[in-house]
């Protein structure tokens, strides 16, 4: 049994060291608030999606084809929608504006090629549709021309009533994989390594028709993530890590990154040495924007890109030891990531400290960046290149699912909700937010009860 | 334990407490005196009774041979040692008994069967030194005198007290058991009249036969001699149909007769069915006056034209009975008196009902042990637990009630377990004293009678806080020692308790009452091989004991194994807490030391052993002992000395031997219950363990894990830090490869998680796969096998995975991972130079302690200040600081020592506001990020 014990310690340290070069914060997190979780159970099968229904709801989807609606506060799951034989592709939330409330339905795509409205108060299925001609991978929705868009190998409008206003199809092979919406009725696209922007009109009859206006082709990769940025910008990110920075009116290229992770050869003799990166490690999976900044996960790292200056803010090439599958912004300086690996992590962008040594870790410029220290993690070096590096700093991880985290939706100070492929959601909170929470609604029951 | 000592200090001295009134003053008779005197000994008063423990005697008044008992419970001669119970039937008997009339009353031309209630009495036989409550009822007998066979039930107690104070509860019980078997006795009698019934109605149509041939024979021969007794023989037998219809009759109008007893409450199903019974045997025999149901056999009478009221239903019933029944000839003249067998008991009620009688006696014999000011603490405890709802489920085994529909009702006992929602509320007594104690494993019996009520109880302690002359003895004894007490004197077999036994005991409780936690320097040590010979005889008891719980199976086992077992456990008691050395140095059992703890065992120095032997008279009792378990001396190994900390290898104290009786030890403790070992090596898995499994945490199981709980505080430097993990609401997952240490260290450190349930579901003693984080949020202890596969290095993954999540004590190499605790609050609990030296003193300590803590936590949760702003100007901060100063300088407790409070209180909070926590909402698990460090021992 020593054997399994030295293992177990030697297991320990591993999973540490194996780490450290991302890093190893520990178990003493004082800046993490999540002291409290919920473990949701529901689903059959990985969890992909999540979605906001309001400001205590959320509506999670996944492979097992189910759409459960859960109360965030409680953690009481409210709604269990079924109708879908095959995993969900796409969900989003569609607003209506009644005379006086706002009621919140969500629209699912689904493999089984249908399309179904529900609606979460009820847990009914309004409207659906069934027998398209091929399944939807994204659906956006216009609240202000009242229609919502449906994309895959064809780009549907449907109205409010899923009443089909005009379809056109693509030639793409892989369909649209990501719809946005642009200023003036616009519309982009992508579809592999293009850019489709349409034009969307709607005519005195309130009958809509979609033109293709432009095709931007600079991508030189499948286009895997494409972003709204505020209204003067979008932003898109390749599979080979290029992340580029469109104008949302006249659609020309304001700025080009291609991130490469490279190394450099020289730094160190105790680096890990690297050839020509494989291109997974610098896909960029996911893209998020608070309008000032560009969150991309690029492989198992962070790229922090701001728009002002157009240039790297912050980076951390192995922030996690998998891929990361979903970022946030929380402010300008609080970042969130979660990744394969089982992990969500927080991280904030924090000024370097003096430069202690001068030495650049290598080359970092427009096309490519280099690698810095690896035992501290963070860049501690000044980049002489780009004077306004800044450096990510691990502030917290969550540690609870056991399959990757797919997606995780902040409902800010009641909570963090996470899903992931182990079937399961996860809701972390603050547990002295809770604590107080609780000793209110005891003295409320004790004030009821008039006494104990 | 909200009765222990500790806290009753606490309850009294608090700062706390001077704001409130006392609402629970604690009788005079309870409280401890700090110093008591010298020769007041407890035990004094009623040490000269012949019988060492209270029983349960049933006696007859039998009319061929006078009074007689019949059995005692627990039916064993031990416990009822020089006793005679010959003499004490005959003293109960002749007590004015309600006497019955029984004949033929003037005006009647039946004998009637007379309906009298039972009569309680309570009598004393100073020179016996025995007090009884004596219960006397009547059972029917066909064959008997007057029909009546006169019994009664005593319980004969050394106390007088006891049964004076009781005298309530008593009579509910044993009216309960009355009725029980007065139950089962009409349907005996019925069964038996019927039966007679059918007999005389074939002697009736026998003889009318006879006549018949004879008046067809000639005229003359009809006023022959024997004509004319047969003539005769008719008529008597006629008559006595019509005597025995009308007995019928009188039985089956028995439960329509107004009762004036108002303990008699019977089970309504049952009383429906029996009357539906009679109705129907009634209407058969008042149809059928001159039956031929047989005439089969008996040539078909053709000249009774009343035989034609039979009808095809009853032809076929008659056909079907005759297969099991045949009826017999009747004699004219019956059998001489003397010469009868008279019915036994058991033959006088129905088999079900006189078992259900019996379990019933039983279990009531078992709810009184104890002298009365345990009965009384345990009471006042219980009651105190009512009145704290709000806590209790942290740390207090449950009280498995559900009071709510109890409130003034009398649950009638029913042998034939009809749904115990089926009760009426018939005659509810006026004044039902307090529920039964449960003592031990009432509670593994969810159907078992509990006439509590909160009336009641507030009515009882009431009683007992008022009522001044109730004057026990002062004493400092606690639970434990009065139930040892009683078991110590229980095992004394009658052989070699004739001389000095009085003397024995007295010396020996006064030992003990003098010093419950004793010096370890004090020379007053008793000899050991007591211990032993003790432990052998408590031993036999607690299983034979156990057997009636029924769900311990493992108690099915011979006799002569369960001696082996008995030995085994001796045996292992020396690797565990044997002192080594001496010969005449016998271990105790740690095992059974719930039950036999009776006596202090320290050992101070293998030298202090040899003027112990002064004790003369416990010479004999030594080397019998040694005769019966020449295992017992096998040389020790691996132990630890009790009492000597510098001879103490902290290594070893919990190791399993590995030696020649690994297995049989292993099998022991699966015996036993005090490591709560199931072990599935040895496929004694019918012994329940406590822990997981769905059976209840009995209180017993408790005091048992509190041994191994003492054993890992004394062992283990590190203890503090598992308790504070525990307490505080850290996982905390007990690593090992050996499954019965995993085992029983789960099960005492089972005693530190808050809110185990009721069934202990927090805890999962032994799991040999993967945990998750569900699992983690489940359980709060968990027994996680240590394996050499890759299963194992899935294992250790999330082990390290969840690391901030969990503690690890690592029971193979004894370290433990855990974050640093500082604070001061369990050094009380986990000093491990601690002088308590058995395993149920330091249960009860810990229960106050937790008690304690409860308490502290309650006053916490619900001072409103602490949580939340006091005005609408004021921030959180300043409720943080508030509750940080409330927390620190009013409680004096440090930042870990916090935690504790926090987590309790959460708890607490979450309990309140779902008591059954059937709240739709997944649990919500708390943790905080804090480094953990590495101890080792």
């Amino acid at each position: 049994f020593v054997r399994w014990v030295n293992l177990f310690v030697s297991l320990l340290s591993l999973l540490c060291l194996q780490k450290s070069p991302v890093l190893c914060i520990g178990e003493e997190q004082p800046k993490n608030c999540f002291t409290e979780l919920q473990v949701l159970k529901g689903h059959f099968d990985i969890v992909r999606f999540l979605v906001q229904i309001d400001d205590f709801r959320c509506a999670s989807a996944g492979d097992d084809g189910l759409v459960l609606v859960w109360n965030v506060e409680t953690g009481e799951r409210l709604q269990e929608l079924r109708g879908h034989s095959q995993q969900i592709t796409a969900i989003t939330t569609i607003t209506c504006k009644n005379e006086v409330t706002l009621n919140t339905s969500l629209i699912t795509a689904s493999s089984d090629r249908s399309l179904s409205l529900w609606d979460p108060d009820t847990g009914n299925r309004v409207q659906t549709i069934s027998d398209l001609h091929s399944s939807v991978k994204c659906l956006l929705v216009l609240e202000r021309l009242c229609v919502w868009l449906s994309g895959g190998e064809e780009l549907c409008v449907w109205n409010r009533d899923f009443q089909l206003q005009c379809q056109r199809p693509n030639h793409s092979d892989t369909g649209i994989t990501a719809l946005i919406e642009l200023p003036k009725n616009y519309i982009a696209a992508a579809m592999d390594k293009k850019i489709m922007i349409y034009s969307l009109t709607v005519s005195a009859d309130s009958s809509v028709s979609v033109a293709e206006i432009r095709c931007l082709s600079d991508h030189q990769d499948q286009i895997r993530a494409l972003i709204n940025v505020n209204d003067g910008f979008f932003a898109s990110g390749s599979h080979m890590g290029e992340l580029i920075l469109w104008n949302a009116t006249e659609w020309n290229l304001l700025a080009y990154e291609h991130i490469l992770w490279e190394e450099s050869q020289a730094y160190n003799q105790t680096e890990i040495r690297m050839g020509a990166p494989k291109p997974s490690e610098m896909s960029i999976q996911h893209l998020t924007t608070n309008g000032n900044l560009i969150l991309a996960a690029v492989g198992s790292g962070l790229y922090v890109y701001s728009i002002q200056t157009r240039s790297v803010v912050a980076y951390r090439k192995v922030a996690h030891d998998s891929n990361v599958l979903h970022t946030m912004l929380l402010s300008d300086s609080e970042l969130m990531s979660c990744s394969e690996d089982g992990s969500v992590r927080m991280w904030e962008i924090q000024d370097l400290p003096l430069p202690a040594e001068p030495a650049s870790s290598g080359f970092f410029g427009m096309w490519s960046f280099g690698r810095s220290n690896k035992q501290s993690g963070p860049p501690s070096k000044k980049v002489i290149d780009i004077p306004n590096i800044r450096m990510l700093e691990l502030t917290g991880d969550l540690i609870g699912h056991s399959g990757a985290v797919q997606m995780f939706v902040s409902f800010k100070e009641k909570g963090l909700v996470t899903c992931s492929a182990d079937h399961l959601l996860i809701l972390w909170k603050n547990g002295e937010r809770q604590s107080r929470l609780r000793s209110l609604a005891l003295f409320q029951k004790l004030e009821e009860r008039g006494g104990l | 334990m909200i009765g222990s000592p500790d806290v009753v200090a606490f309850a009294k001295e608090d700062e706390y407490g001077q704001t409130s009134p006392d609402l629970w003053p604690l009788p005079e008779e309870f409280s401890v005196p700090l110093y008591p005197l010298a020769d007041s000994n407890p035990w004094a008063k009623t040490s000269y009774a012949k019988f060492t423990k209270d029983f349960i005697l049933i006696s007859e008044f039998s009319e061929q041979v006078g009074p007689q008992p019949l059995l005692t419970i627990p039916d064993d001669p031990k416990v009822c040692g020089t006793f005679d119970l010959n003499y004490f039937s005959l003293r109960i008997m002749s007590v004015d008994y309600q006497a019955s009339f029984v004949g033929h009353p003037p005006g009647t031309g039946y004998p009637r069967l007379s309906f009298v209630e039972d009569s309680r009495v309570v009598l004393g036989d100073s020179k016996e030194g025995a007090f009884a409550y004596v219960h006397h009822l009547t059972l029917y007998d066909l064959e008997a005198r007057g029909f009546v066979r006169p019994f009664c039930m005593a319980y004969v107690a050394a106390d007088e007290k006891k049964i004076m104070l009781q005298f309530q509860e008593l009579s509910l019980r044993f009216s309960q058991a009355s009725e029980c078997l007065k139950a089962g006795n009409r349907r005996a009698f019925a069964k038996e009249l019927q039966r007679k019934l059918r007999d005389l109605e074939y002697t009736h149509s026998v003889l009318q036969r006879e006549e018949g041939l004879q008046r067809e024979a000639g005229p003359q021969s009809m006023y022959s001699a024997h004509a004319v007794e047969k003539a005769n023989e008719l008529a008597n037998v006629e008559k006595s149909i019509f005597e025995h219809r009308d007995l019928l009759k009188q039985i089956s109008s028995y439960h329509r007769r107004p009762r004036r007893d108002p303990h008699a409450v019977t089970c309504q199903k049952c009383v429906d069915e029996c009357l539906s019974e009679c109705e129907e045997l009634l209407n058969k025999y008042a149809k059928i006056a001159y039956p031929c149901g047989y005439g089969e056999k008996a040539g078909k009478g053709e000249g009774h034209p009343r035989g034609q009221g039979e009808d095809d239903d009853e032809e076929e019933e008659g056909v079907k009975r005759k297969l099991s029944y045949t009826p017999q000839l009747i004699k004219a003249k019956s059998a001489k008196c003397f010469d009868k067998r008279l019915k036994t008991l058991q033959e006088l009620c129905d088999k079900t009902f006189y078992e259900a009688t019996v379990e019933l006696l039983k279990e009531t014999e078992r709810s009184f042990r104890g002298d009365l000011c345990y009965l009384y603490t345990r009471r006042l405890d219980k009651a105190l637990q009512r009145k704290q709802r709000v806590t209790t489920f942290l740390f207090e085994e449950d009280l498995n009630d559900d009071d709510e529909d109890e409130l003034g009702t009398l649950r009638p006992f029913c042998a034939v377990n009809h749904a115990v929602d089926n009760y009426v509320l018939l005659n509810p007594p006026p004044i039902v004293l307090a529920p039964e104690p449960h003592e031990l494993d009432a509670l593994e019996r969810p159907e078992h009678l509990d006439p509590a009520s909160e009336t009641s109880i507030t009515l009882e302690s009431e009683l007992g806080l008022g009522e001044s002359h109730l004057e026990s003895s002062p004493s400092d004894q606690t639970l434990e020692t009065q139930e040892s007490s009683e078991e110590t004197k229980g095992s004394f077999s009658s052989d070699k308790s004739g001389v000095g036994l009085a003397e024995i005991q007295q010396s020996l409780v006064s030992m003990k009452s003098e010093a419950p936690d004793p010096d370890p320097d004090s020379d007053l040590t008793p000899d050991p091989n007591h211990n032993l010979e003790r432990e052998s005889s408590s031993e036999e008891m607690e299983t034979t004991a156990g057997e009636d719980e029924g769900e311990n199976g493992g108690d099915q086992t011979p006799m002569s194994l369960l001696e082996v077992v008995s030995e085994l456990e001796a045996n292992r008691e020396e690797e565990c807490e044997g002192v080594s050395g001496s010969e005449l140095l016998v271990p105790i059992d740690t095992a059974c030391c719930m039950v036999q703890e009776g006596f202090l065992y320290e050992a101070s120095a293998p030298e202090a052993v040899p003027h112990l032997c002064q004790n003369s008279h416990l010479q004999p009792s030594q080397t019998l002992v040694v005769n019966q378990e020449p295992q017992a001396l096998l040389p020790l190994q691996d132990d630890y000395t009790v009492g000597s900390p510098c001879s103490e290898s902290p290594a070893t104290g919990l190791e399993l031997p590995s030696g020649l009786l690994g297995d049989a030890v292993s099998r022991t403790s699966a015996e036993d219950g005090s490591d709560c070992t199931m072990s599935a090596s040895t496929g004694s898995d019918q012994t329940a363990s406590p822990l997981g499994y769905g059976a209840l945490v009995t209180l017993r199981q408790r005091k048992k894990a509190g041994q191994g709980a003492l054993r890992f505080v004394r062992q283990y430097p590190f203890a503090i830090q598992a308790l504070w993990c525990l307490l505080s609401g850290r996982t905390l997952v007990v690593l090992g490869a050996d499954e019965g240490r995993v085992r029983r260290l789960v099960a005492a450190l089972a005693l530190f998680v808050p809110a185990p349930g009721k069934c202990g579901e927090r805890v999962q003693a032994w799991l040999s796969c993967p945990f998750t984080l569900t699992d983690l949020q489940r359980w709060k202890l968990i027994g996680l096998q240590r394996v050499a596969s890759p299963l194992g290095s899935s294992m250790l993954y999330s082990l390290s995975r969840y690391s901030r999540y969990i503690s690890i004590l690592d029971a193979d190499h004894k370290t433990l991972r855990c974050p640093p605790y500082r604070g001061q609050l369990l050094a009380n609990i986990a000093d491990h130079r601690t002088y308590i030296r058995r395993g149920s003193t330091y249960f009860l300590h810990l229960q106050s302690t937790l008690c304690h803590l409860a308490a502290k936590a309650f006053l916490f949760t619900f001072t409103h200040h602490l949580h939340l702003p006091v005005s609408s100007t004021e921030g959180l901060e300043v409720v943080e600081s508030r509750r940080r100063c409330f927390l620190q300088e009013q409680l004096g407790l440090s930042e870990e020592d916090s935690q504790i409070l926090l987590y309790l209180s959460q708890l607490i909070t979450q309990q309140y506001l779902q008591p059954t926590g059937s709240s739709a909402a997944a649990p919500s698990f708390s943790f905080n990020y804090t480094t953990s460090i590495l101890y080792k021992i």
